[in-house]
This record gives structure tokens, C-alpha cells and sequence, in this order.
């Protein structure tokens, strides 16, 4: 329901971060269907709207300096709602890693992935409140 | 530390599922609410399949021992309703996690205890829990609105709450917005209910919405516009659903930007024609229709692929709901078949078809117009197929027109013949034959031409295509039954249109159905209405076939069902009950039932009577059906005797149990015939039936499969036992060996399946010779008692086509051995796994196999 699947993808084409809900895929059919996308968004020029349909589904996305954040959901989710959500996202990243780049997720690939689980379960918005996701983490980072 | 091993855990858990199923018992237990946030993060986080396929069978099944494992849900719910213990990370995952269940199968909910649940949830104060709650709410709502009018209020308040910013924690506004994601969850949860009645809560409702709608500015903080429009689109969409149903005037507002839409449609960013289409979709109605079909074929042509075949679909279900008429329907969709090929499955063709067939002023212009197409010169395949279709049913009707001539359309369809696929073939073959039928006066060319294809076709490869090409030329051999067997078809009863159902394709395990498509569902349209005549020659066409497919049956059959045909229209009462007009006893003579077994294995055989023109006769003309006679002819009558009232099996057999004649030619009787072995022998009992129908005498003797092997009931002795026997018996006439040859080689096992199939069981531990095969079996019959039957039968390996076979039994007149001589030497005319052997046609009384009627009445007449 609602969030199919997020992705995070640089310039070059590279992912830098994928999650996938309730699509059931294999690594070859995602690796195809990232680069689909990733090629039609790329083409994107900034006038353009940030949905596009793809397939039977909707691609919300938002580009921050050199990424590419990618948000597939289904045809009838609200899709300034996700473009919002996306951009709480990289707030919640931008507050814990102070002023976030890509190479702060690459290099803690882990907590961009805690950050969305604690948001996103099972494609539903759970969590919008950013104290509330990053407690668990601030914990983590405490007790190691 | 701690919380990392905790999620490492998780991630290990997670990979072994049989292993996460069995720790969730344990957790529920527990009370540490880390332990419990664990078990019930599993579920949803499951579904997030990281690796593919592994993972997606191993996902599977923790749904499937899930959803069953009760105590586990009764947790969940627990969890998700009590507010103060847990802590409200714990809630929201159950929520989560129950919505996921629901997901997967709704029965797991139930409906109506939930809903007061379920508004107290709604009171949750904590907005996190009240995000995934509002999932949840969301989820359950979309299947089943009614049980839930009481949480309607609770989710108006949540927006008011929301909309004036009380008591909402910092942390959750978003640039100024509260929570801009659950005022968007709740609106579209709001969106499943019908009108509220409720003065209060909608003057709340409409306060709510009018808020937004005039507060949104476009603001410079471009988050927050985002934001803001997000809710304001939701309320948008709440607020025409809403007037939708008050008014009906939006379908007129929407028609006057008709022109706008269209223009949209060629727009070169493709959401944006997405769009168009699915509005104009969605705004069709009997007015407009025509305009917006027609634009829409004009844009097939330019339309880029991708759009194609969404836009055929569409064209198509759209024209055949809002057609003014249907030669423009007929119209409509060749034209789309012409254009857009490719992209036009062959349900829409069907469709076509099946209006057409009903109806009949519609045909011969359907015929004409197909006839145009197939001038042109590329044609598309599913044109040919129509086409050719069409004009076969109805190119009779064309006859008078110019350039019509049967002979002309055949020279047309036939240019066409070596450019389509094999699918094709088939058609254009069977329009040839009709095209043959319909040939009156007869033009030997024509004829000369068809049937020459016909015979180029018989050797084809293709199966389809061989069978019908032999099949045709047959029937144009068999003069009048071609007439009847290629008429036209009859109406077609009234479906669903596949089309529809394909177009509203939902996906497994996804959203909910959004209320627009539910409302749209609601909604009433024209449908052309297919008419529903059921077919007036309704059983012929069945019974006829069946005669074509049995090419064996005597020329007799025939002429009986074809007086049928002029007799089944009556259908009157039956004045008398025939079995009184049944002659005297000595007639009927020797009925059914000639062996039965004695004691305990009772074999009741079955005999299904598969002669579908009796019934048909017995229903249609019951003045003028004859006496029935059903005797048994034998050769040795002696042997064989009745054992039941013959007027009694015979009633059972034409009446039913009210004592009503059956009426329905379609249903087969079937007669339960018991056997009972009076005295070993090897002759076989035939069943003679016989009927009179009008002044015709049908005779039909069927052989029963009541052989001797039906009355052994195969028995492991033990060795001791065997051998005492073995000894005892000594030499001939009870103990009988002998060597067989041209033996089909067979394996041990083989034989062994034989003979466990013949109902000898194979005891296997008492002769130690591994090339030696020990069965026994008892005999039962009337005359003797059970017979105690031993066989050993030794094969030589390195010789396979001759073994010794050697039979020991009580009674010298059992005559087993000849029939396993039988089984054993017949092989090599069949596989060996078969069990009952092939007619030969030396033997006589050699039992025939029962598979397929036609050979039973062939060996038989």
C-alpha cells in the first residue's frame, strides 16, 4: 500500500540506497527496473513535473545537489504528500548527520536505512516526527 | 551496543523464518517491550523482500502460519488497544502489523467487533500512533464502510484538532503545517463514507475543508506549499466526491472543458496524456460518447506505443458501453483493429462477434463492412480473422449484392490465405467450408477450389488445422448433415464483458481500492444490451455433433436422430407410462444382472447406458416411442440368468423417482447393475438393448465387462502355507503348467503391476529365485466356494519372450489360466501397462475393451 519502493540514486546511475515494499522482485528485475527509471528521471529537465507514471505505478522524485531521490508509490497516493515526505527524509538525515551529502550515506549506509525503517513499514508513513526517529538512533551512537 | 545486536538480531531472525514464527509464542509472553518490538516488527518488516526469491517463498509461509496462529493476533490486538502500558513504538508497529494481516487475508479482522476498537484508537493522543493507525482505519474502511459510522466523528475531530494546530507537539508540524500526512490519510479515509447525516459533524467537516480551501496560499517556502497543496488536493478530491453525489451538475461542468481535455490529450509530457485519458474515461456518458471514441481513434494513430494499448482498450470498452447504435459500434472497433493491430487483444473481437450474432439486422452490414476491409492491402491479422469470420456466418446475406458473389469474397479471403499465421488457417478453413455450405445452386469450380484446399490442409503439420481440413471434406461427402452442422450460430447468452474485467485488473496485495474507482463502479451505464434468446435449436446441435464424432455408428442412428429433429419440438405429456406398452415377459426375457459375487467383495458394475438419442427420443415423442426390450444373449444361457425384476430395473432406468418420464435429452441415466458369478467360465454376458422409435427398431448389444478377473480378491498366504498347497495340488486338470513364447519381454516389476492390477496379489518373499514371480488369489462364485488360486510364474533373463507359468487351484474348471495366458501373450500388441488386452480377432469371446464407445459398438455391429 502506498509506498512501493525508495531509492537513491546519483547522477552517474549509481544507487546509493534502495528499499523495496511488497514488490516482489528478484536482483536482476531490480537492477533493470532502476536503471529504467533512473534514465527517465535523469532526462528530466527541472521544469518538468516531479511524477511520472511508470508502468502501473506513479515515481515521485526530488533531486538534492547530486542525488536523485526516488519514491515509487501506487496510482492513488497523494503525490505532493510524498514529495513532502521525501523531503522530511533528507531533514531527518540533514539533522543527524549535520549538513548531509552523499557520502555521508555512503558511508552509513546503515543508519539512512534505520532512519527509513523507523518512517516508512511495510510502504505505510509511520513516523513524522523527527525526534522520534532519530531517538533510537542517538541511543545506538551513545551506547557504542 | 545493545540496540545494534538487537537489530543485527532482527536481521538474522528475519532470515530464518521458520525460527522467527516459533520465537514470536515465546515473546508474547514476555514483557520486555524491546523483545516484543522485535517479534512484531518481523511481520512488517518481512515484507520488505531483500532477497528476491528465497525470501518470497520463505515470506509466504510466515503469512500462511501467521494468519491461523490465533494467540498471536489476540496479542497484536490487545497491544494495539490498551493505551497505557505499552510503549507507543509497540502500538504502531502492531498496527502495522495487523494491517499487513488484513492485507493478506480479511477474514483475519473481524469486521464489526473492531469498530469500537477502533474508535478509541481514533482517540489516540500520541500522532505517531495515530499515523499508522490511520492506515490501518483506512485499509479496513475501504472494504466495509457501514460497521464503521461511528469512528466518522473521531476522524473529523482529528482533522479539526489538526486543522487549528491544538495540541499537536512541535516535533510533528512540518514547516508550520501539522502533521500534513495524517490530515491527508484521514481525508481519504473520509472519502469512503457517503454522505454524512449528521448535522454536526458535517458542518464540522465542511468548516474544516472550507478552512483549507481558503487558506492555502501559494507560499514562498516551497515545503510548505508542497505541503499545503497536498492537503488541499485530498480535500479537493473529498469535496467533489461529496458534490458528486448532492449534484449531478459536475458531469456538466467537466463536459463544458471536454474541448480542453482533448487538446491536453496532445500534449507532449505524457502524465499529463495520462491524464487526459482517464478523465475522458471517466467522464464519458451516451452524449459525448461519439466524439470521444472518434477523437480517440484519431490519436491511436499518433500515439506513442507505450499508450497504445491502454488507449485500444479503453476505446473499445467505451464504445461498446455508450453506442448510439451498433452499426457504429461494429464500425468503431474495426476501424481500431485496423489501426492498432497489434495492440487489440482478441477478447475485443469476440465481443464483436457475439453482438453481431445477436443481432441480426446487424449482420449484413457487419458483412459488408468486413468485405471493405479486406480489399485493402496490408491487412492486418485479427482484420483476416474477423473478417473472415464474419463473412462466413453471413455472406449469404451479401448474395445480391454486386461484387459479392460467394465465388468473388472467396477469392478475397482466399489472397489472403498464405499471409496469416496458423491460428488463422483455422479460421479461414472453417469459413471456406461454410462459404461450401451456403453454395446454392452448386458451382463445381467453387467447390473444386475449397476442396482442394481442403486436401492440401489434410497433411498439414498443424493439428487444428489437419482435423478440421479432414473433417470438412467429410461432411461435404455427407450432403445434408453439412447444412445442419455449420448453421449458423445461435445467440449468444449475455456475459460480462471480458473486456471490463480486464480493464479493471486489480493487483494482489496492493492498496485498497480507492474510492473513486468504487464510486465509479457504482455508477450505471448504457450497456448495449446483448439480447438473450436461448438458442431455439438448442439440444440439435449437441446431439449431432456427437453423431459426427462417432463415424463408426450404423447408418440406422442416423436416420432416428434426424427424425428427432422434426419430433423435438413436441414436448408433450406423456399419456401413458410406456412400460406399459411392454410386451410380454418371455420378450424381456433375461434383463440384467447375470453375475453377482458372492460374500464379502461385492463388485456392483456399474453400466452407464451412453446412448444420448434414447433419451432423446424417450422425451420427445412419447406417443409414438416404442416398446422397449432389454434381453441378455448369450451363448451359453444356461450360465447367464437374470437375478432382478426386469420391469422394475427398467422403470428405474426410464423414469425418475417421482415417477415422471425424463424430460431432459441432455442427462445420462446411469444403471447400476449387479453381477453375480454363478459358475466359473470363460463366456461373457452381453447386454441386448433394444427400442423401438416410431416404426424403427434400434438394437444395440453391449458386451458387459463382467470377467472373470472382477471376482478374484487377491490374498498373501505365507510360505508354509503356500508350499502345503503347492504340494497338495499335483498335477493336471488342478494344477496346470506351461510354457509361453512370444512373450513381449517384461520386466518382474512389470509383471507384477500386471497381476496386482488383475487383482492377484504378488506375495514376494516365498520362492527365492529372483526370477520367479509368486502370486495368489481367491476365487468367489455362486457354485463352489472360494477357491484358493496359486501361480508361480518363472522367467528365464536371458531369454525375456518365453516364461513358464504355472496355476494350482481347487477346481479344475477354473480356467485362470487361460485368461493370464491371455494377458501375458496378448502384450506385444499394446504397452504393457495396460490392463485389459486389445480385441483379437480369433478368439471369440475374448472381452473387448470398454474405453471409447465407438469401438464397442463397432466390435459389435
Amino acid at each position: 500500500m502506498g509506498i512501493r519502493f525508495v531509492l537513491l540514486v546519483n547522477k552517474q546511475g549509481q544507487t546509493r540506497l534502495a528499499q523495496y515494499y511488497a514488490e516482489h522482485l528478484t536482483l536482476d528485475e531490480r537492477r533493470a527496473l532502476e536503471g529504467e527509471i533512473v534514465r527517465k528521471c535523469l532526462a528530466r529537465t527541472d521544469q518538468q513535473c516531479s511524477f511520472v507514471e511508470h508502468r502501473n505505478y506513479k515515481i515521485v522524485y526530488r533531486r538534492y545537489a547530486s542525488l536523485f531521490f526516488l519514491v515509487g508509490v501506487d496510482n492513488d497516493e497523494n503525490e505532493l504528500a510524498i514529495l513532502e515526505f521525501i523531503h522530511l527524509f533528507v531533514e531527518t538525515m540533514d539533522r543527524h548527520f549535520g549538513n548531509v551529502c552523499e557520502l555521508d550515506i555512503m558511508f552509513h549506509l546503515e543508519k539512512a536505512h534505520f532512519m527509513l525503517e523507523e518512517m516508512v513499514m511495510n510502504g505505510c508513513i509511520v513516523e513524522t516526527s523527527k525526534s522520534n526517529i532519530l531517538m533510537p538512533i542517538q541511543l545506538m551512537d551513545k551506547a557504542s | 551496543m545493545k540496540k545494534a545486536g538487537v537489530f543485527i538480531a532482527f536481521l538474522a531472525v528475519a532470515s530464518s523464518v521458520a525460527l522467527a514464527v516459533a520465537s514470536l509464542d515465546p515473546c508474547a509472553s514476555s514483557s520486555s517491550s524491546k523483545v516484543v518490538q522485535l517479534s512484531l516488527s518481523l511481520p512488517p518488516g518481512l515484507g520488505s523482500s531483500r532477497e528476491g526469491d528465497v525470501r518470497l517463498g520463505s515470506r509466504k509461509g510466515v503469512e500462511d502460519k501467521f494468519a491461523p496462529r490465533f494467540d498471536g493476533l489476540r496479542f497484536i490486538e490487545m497491544l494495539v488497544t490498551v493505551s497505557s502500558s505499552c510503549r507507543p513504538l509497540v502500538r504502531k508497529k502492531a498496527a502495522l502489523c495487523l494491517l499487513r494481516l488484513y492485507r493478506k487475508n480479511p477474514d483475519v479482522v473481524n469486521i464489526d467487533g473492531w469498530s469500537d476498537r477502533m474508535s478509541q484508537l481514533l482517540d489516540e493522543r500520541d500522532l505517531g500512533v495515530l499515523t499508522s493507525v490511520m492506515s490501518l482505519f483506512v485499509a479496513i474502511v475501504s472494504n466495509n464502510v457501514e460497521a464503521y459510522w461511528n469512528c466518522l466523528p473521531k476522524c473529523v475531530k482529528i482533522l479539526e484538532r489538526l486543522g487549528r494546530n491544538q495540541d499537536v507537539p512541535q516535533e510533528y508540524t512540518y514547516h508550520g503545517i501539522p502533521s500534513p500526512w495524517i490530515q491527508v490519510k484521514t481525508m481519504r479515509a473520509l472519502q469512503y463514507f457517503p454522505t454524512i447525516e449528521d448535522p454536526n459533524t458535517r458542518r464540522a467537516l465542511f468548516e474544516v475543508l472550507q478552512r483549507i480551501l481558503m487558506g492555502t496560499d501559494v507560499v514562498k517556502n516551497v515545503n510548505k506549499n508542497n505541503a499545503v497543496h497536498a492537503i488541499l488536493f485530498e480535500a479537493l478530491a473529498l469535496e467533489n466526491m461529496t458534490r458528486m453525489l448532492l449534484v449531478s451538475d459536475v458531469q456538466d461542468i467537466i463536459k463544458s472543458h471536454q474541448a480542453q481535455i482533448i487538446i491536453s490529450l496532445k500534449d507532449p509530457d505524457i502524465s499529463i496524456r495520462r491524464r487526459a485519458l482517464d478523465l475522458l474515461y471517466g467522464m464519458c456518458d451516451v452524449t459525448n460518447a461519439k466524439d470521444i471514441v472518434e477523437e480517440l481513434l484519431q490519436y491511436l494513430n499518433t500515439a506513442d506505443f507505450a499508450m497504445r494499448e491502454e488507449l485500444a482498450l479503453k476505446a473499445a470498452i467505451l464504445a461498446e458501453k455508450f453506442a448510439p447504435d451498433l452499426s457504429w459500434y461494429v464500425d468503431v472497433i474495426l476501424q481500431l483493429i485496423d489501426k492498432a493491430g497489434d495492440f487489440v487483444s482478441d477478447d475485443i473481437w469476440y465481443r464483436v462477434v457475439q453482438f453481431v450474432t445477436n443481432n441480426e439486422d446487424l449482420q449484413p452490414y457487419a458483412a459488408a463492412k468486413a468485405r471493405e476491409y479486406l480489399e485493402k492491402p496490408a491487412l492486418h491479422e485479427t482484420m483476416v480473422k474477423v473478417s473472415a469470420y464474419l463473412l462466413g456466418e453471413y455472406s449469404h446475406l451479401l448474395a445480391r449484392r454486386t461484387g459479392c458473389t460467394l465465388k468473388e469474397i472467396f477469392i478475397i479471403i482466399n489472397e489472403k490465405l498464405p499471409t496469416v499465421t496458423t491460428s488463422t488457417v483455422a479460421i479461414l478453413l472453417s469459413t471456406y467450408a461454410k462459404i461450401l455450405m451456403h453454395n446454392h445452386p452448386p458451382d463445381p469450380e467453387l467447390q473444386e477450389q475449397i476442396w482442394s484446399i481442403f486436401r492440401k490442409y489434410e497433411s498439414c503439420i498443424d493439428v487444428e488445422i489437419q482435423q478440421r481440413a479432414v473433417e470438412y471434406i467429410a461432411l461435404c461427402n455427407k450432403g445434408a448433415a453439412l447444412v445442419d452442422v455449420l448453421a449458423e450460430m445461435p445467440k449468444f447468452p449475455e456475459r460480462q464483458s471480458a473486456l471490463l474485467k480486464k480493464a479493471e485488473v486489480a493487483e494482489v496485495d496492493t492498496a485498497e481500492q480507492s474510492a473513486i474507482r468504487i464510486r465509479s463502479q457504482q455508477q450505471t451505464s448504457n450497456a448495449l444490451v446483448v439480447t438473450d434468446q436461448r438458442p431455439t435449436e438448442g439440444s440439435l446441435p449437441v446431439s449431432q455433433l456427437g453423431l459426427v464424432r462417432m463415424p463408426s455408428e450404423a447408418s440406422t442412428q442416423d436416420q432416428t436422430s434426424f427424425q428427432d429433429e422434426g419430433m423435438t419440438k413436441e414436448n408433450g405429456v406423456i399419456t401413458e407410462v410406456v412400460p406399459q406398452d411392454v410386451p410380454p415377459a418371455d420378450l424381456l426375457g433375461d434383463l440384467l444382472g447375470s453375475l453377482a459375487i458372492n460374500g464379502s467383495p461385492a463388485t456392483a458394475v456399474p453400466v452407464e447406458q451412453r446412448n444420448q438419442n434414447l433419451l432423446s427420443v424417450v422425451e420427445a415423442t412419447p406417443e409414438a416411442a416404442g416398446p422397449f426390450t432389454l434381453t441378455i444373449v448369450d451363448n451359453q444361457p444356461n450360465s447367464i440368468q437374470p437375478i432382478v425384476n426386469i420391469a422394475e430395473r427398467f422403470n428405474e432406468l426410464c423414469l425418475k423417482d417421482s415417477g415422471v418420464l425424463y424430460e431432459d435429452p441432455h442427462i445420462q441415466v446411469q444403471c447400476p447393475l449387479e453381477f453375480v458369478n454363478l459358475r466359473a467360465s470363460r463366456d461373457v454376458a452381453v447386454l441386448d438393448f433394444s427400442y423401438k422409435f416410431g416404426t424403427a427398431m434400434v438394437n444395440v448389444k453391449l458386451r458387459l465387462p463382467a470377467v472373470i478377473n472382477k471376482f478374484l480378491q487377491p490374498i498373501s498366504v505365507t510360505a508354509e502355507e503356500f508350499f502345503d498347497q503347492w504340494k497338495s495340488l499335483s498335477g493336471p486338470p488342478l494344477k496346470l503348467q506351461e510354457v509361453l513364447r512370444g512373450v513381449k519381454p517384461l520386466s518382474l516389476p512389470e509383471i507384477a503391476n500386471l497381476f496386482t492390477s488383475l487383482h492377484l496379489a504378488v506375495n514376494p518373499g516365498i520362492d527365492t529365485n529372483p526370477n520367479n514371480l509368486i502370486a495368489c488369489t481367491t476365487f468367489y462364485s455362486e457354485s463352489t466356494r472360494a477357491t484358493l488360486c496359486l501361480i508361480r510364474v518363472e522367467t528365464d533373463p536371458s531369454d525375456r519372450t518365453q516364461l513358464r507359468i504355472t496355476i494350482a487351484s481347487g477346481d479344475p474348471t477354473l480356467t485362470l489360466k487361460e485368461r493370464i495366458k491371455e494377458y501375458l501373450v496378448n502384450i506385444p500388441t499394446q504397452t504393457p501397462s495396460a490392463v485389459v488386452a486389445p480385441l483379437q480377432p480369433q478368439s471369440p469371446v475374448t472381452p473387448v475393451a470398454y474405453n471409447d464407445p465407438g469401438a464397442m459398438l463397432a466390435g459389435l455391429l
